[in-house]
Order: C-alpha cells, then sequence, then structure tokens
C-alpha cells in the first residue's frame, strides 16, 4: 500500500483546518449556551438557542467530514518513544472525542424535538422530528445533553494538557503537528 | 309591565320557532377536542394549546347557513410545555390574560363550499380588539363523533399580542396560526355548556 500519508510528519491541511473549526463552532456553541440559558425570555434568547442550534447542526456536519477523512487517513505516527499506556490513552480519548462531537449534536436535536421546538438550519431547512413532542422525555434528554457537554469539557481540558505536556515537557512535535502554522522543531 | 312580560314571552316562543328551523345544538366532547395556535419563532414553528375554552355549536352540513357557531378561549391557559414560555404568554404584552381573560368567536355567517368543506366567517376578539376573520373548515363523521377542523392565520400585532420588544417579528413571526378540532357528539345538547 502506498499511503505517504501514514508517515507524514503533521496533519495534513484538512485535517488542521477541520480540528480548529470544530473546535471554535464546539467553544462558541459551548458559551452561548452557558449564556443563554440563564437569559430571562426576550426575542435574544428566541435568537440565542436558534444559534445554538446552528452551531450544533454544522458541528455534526464537520464532525462527520472529520471522521470520513481520519478513517481515510491515518494519523500521523505518535514518536517512537511513546510508551503503550499513553498510545492506548490517546487512541481511547480520540474515539470518544469522535463519540461525543457526533452525539452531543444528536442529543440537542433529539431534545429539541420533544420539547416541541424543531430546528431549523439557518432558519431555512426544518430538520425531521426524531421523537415526538414529550414533556416527559424532553427532561432526561436535556440532562443527556448538558452531562455530555460537560464530559466533553473534561476531554477537551485532558486532551489539551497531553498536547502541553508533549510540548513543554516532552519536547517533541505532537502539538505542532496539529498547529497551522508552526513548523516543526530541529 | 305585562305588556313587558307579554311581549317578552313572544320574544322567546319567537326565538324558540326559529332554532327549531336552525340547525340543533351539538355536544361537544371536550376531551378530544383541540384548540391550539403555532407561531414562528425564528421561523420555527412552535405550537401552544389552550387547555381551556368553551364552545357552542349548532351545526348541520345540509344547512351550513343555519348554523351557528360560538367558541370562547381562555387565553390564561396557553401551554407551551415551558413554565417561563407560559408566564410570558400571560403576560401584559402578550395576552394580559387578568385584563383580557377570553377570546371569542362568533359566526356571523357560514357557508359550504362543497366536498365537506365550508366556510366561516365572524368577529374574532382578542385581548379586547375585534376583527373579522373568516376560516375555512371541513366536516366530517369519525366514530368518535363528528369531527369540524379548521385553520386560519391573524396577525398577531393587529391584536397587539406581543408589545414592545415582542414587536420584533423576526424573533416571532406576525403570522400566527389558530387551529381548531371540535369533536361533536353524537347527541344534540339540551343545554349549551355553562359559560365559566
Amino acid at each position: 500500500m502506498n499511503t505517504p500519508a501514514l508517515h507524514a510528519p503533521r496533519y495534513e491541511a484538512t485535517a488542521v483546518t477541520l480540528h480548529w473549526l470544530v473546535f471554535a463552532l464546539i467553544a462558541g456553541g459551548f458559551a452561548l449556551a452557558l449564556y443563554m440559558t440563564g437569559l430571562p425570555l426576550s426575542p435574544l434568547k428566541l435568537k440565542y438557542y436558534s444559534w445554538h442550534k446552528w452551531i450544533g447542526v454544522t458541528v455534526f456536519l464537520f464532525a462527520l467530514a472529520r471522521l470520513a477523512w481520519r478513517l481515510r487517513h491515518a494519523a500521523p505516527p505518535l514518536p517512537a518513544a511513546t510508551p503503550a499506556w499513553q498510545r492506548n490513552a490517546a487512541s481511547a480519548s480520540h474515539v470518544l472525542l469522535y463519540v461525543l462531537i457526533l452525539v452531543i449534536p444528536l442529543s440537542g436535536w433529539l431534545y429539541s424535538s420533544a420539547a416541541g421546538v424543531p430546528t431549523v438550519y439557518f432558519g431555512l431547512l426544518q430538520l425531521p422530528d426524531l421523537v415526538t413532542r414529550d414533556k416527559a422525555l424532553a427532561e432526561p434528554l436535556k440532562t443527556v445533553h448538558v452531562t455530555m457537554n460537560y464530559s466533553l469539557l473534561v476531554l477537551v481540558v485532558v486532551h489539551a494538557a497531553a498536547a502541553f505536556k508533549h510540548h513543554f515537557i516532552d519536547r517533541d512535535d505532537v502539538l505542532i503537528r496539529m498547529l497551522p502554522f508552526a513548523k516543526p522543531r530541529k | 309591565m305585562t305588556i313587558t312580560r307579554r311581549a317578552n314571552q313572544l320574544l322567546l316562543i319567537t326565538a324558540a320557532l326559529l332554532m327549531a328551523g336552525a340547525a340543533a345544538a351539538q355536544t361537544v366532547i371536550y376531551e378530544k377536542s383541540r384548540v391550539s395556535c403555532v407561531s414562528r419563532q425564528m421561523n420555527v414553528p412552535v405550537e401552544a394549546v389552550f387547555r381551556k375554552f368553551t364552545a357552542q355549536i349548532a351545526f348541520d352540513p345540509a344547512r351550513a347557513e343555519t348554523s351557528k357557531a360560538q367558541i370562547e378561549i381562555d387565553v390564561g391557559s396557553f401551554d407551551l410545555d415551558n413554565a417561563e414560555a407560559n408566564d410570558e404568554a400571560r403576560s401584559k404584552p402578550w395576552f394580559d390574560a387578568r385584563g383580557f381573560p377570553k377570546a371569542t368567536f362568533v359566526s356571523t355567517s357560514i357557508k359550504a363550499l362543497g366536498g365537506g368543506r365550508f366556510e366561516a366567517r365572524g368577529p374574532l376578539t382578542i385581548k379586547g380588539k375585534t376583527l373579522e376573520v373568516v376560516t375555512p373548515f371541513t366536516y366530517r363523521n369519525e366514530a368518535r363523533g363528528a369531527v369540524v377542523e379548521g385553520a386560519f392565520s391573524v396577525k398577531r400585532l393587529q391584536y397587539n399580542i406581543g408589545e414592545g420588544v415582542w414587536k420584533d417579528t423576526e424573533a416571532v413571526a406576525d403570522e400566527v396560526q389558530i387551529r381548531y378540532r371540535l369533536v361533536l357528539g353524537a347527541g344534540t345538547a339540551a343545554t349549551p355548556p355553562a359559560k365559566k
């Protein structure tokens, strides 16, 4: 098999772009959620909820693109000295990150449907309701949506901490290969 | 005094005779009936139900023009499955349920359009404001009873529903659809439902 990507020292531009795009969208959507949920009902609050949902749909679409890309391209190899437990921890957390960025928007979509407020992407495309309106279902779905988001927050912190550890303690290229403009060391 | 009393009796008899010529009042099966409104928030359709209403329907599909419909909705029973939204809807900028507890529609004319379709016309009063509306509806016999079902749109701002910041029609569209489904019992109502 001729797969030059396998031995590429850094992630390809597509992967880097999608990674940071999804990060920015999630950070924005998360911050917006923290802010909007505490607001009293107002036209602005309705707008924020819609924007939050649009961000969620966009994250889901980009997450699908990332997954499709990732399944066709191997990640650049980790430094040879990386211990097995770290390799396992890295792949497990990456799998979990992919799962969450796909499932969290879905849970929001389900929660919206159960709450009786459909999702209309950019105010133009109404998504079908996967579940019928049901208050008894909306409450647990909200809890699932919120809990998974905080789980994602924890995982992102661990993910970033690992990247910083590689950069500042191990002094290798693991973080640099995912940065858009940074050049490898040496 | 006796003359007035006699005149009253005459009036009552005349009214009774007229009623006999008109369609008879039917019982409304409230558990199966439903009145709701669909607003569009950021172009997202959201349906809220009015849990409490009373209706007096005397409808005969064969004699639509003699039929009558009157409906009184308790606007405070607005239910969007969300306590905060329900409180907001009852507040002064919206329905002002304390100042104007009822929304009413009284038919002034009903006509058949053919094919089980009809059209009712009459004044609709919400929040103390009265505007003429026209609503198409269908009438069909089902196992559960005769079903009168229809919908029409109103412009909420014409009724001053959603004042102040809520005048923003980008957040909540001006056009609101009112939907109703009234299931009528097989028997005729001896007395119309008591008003609350």
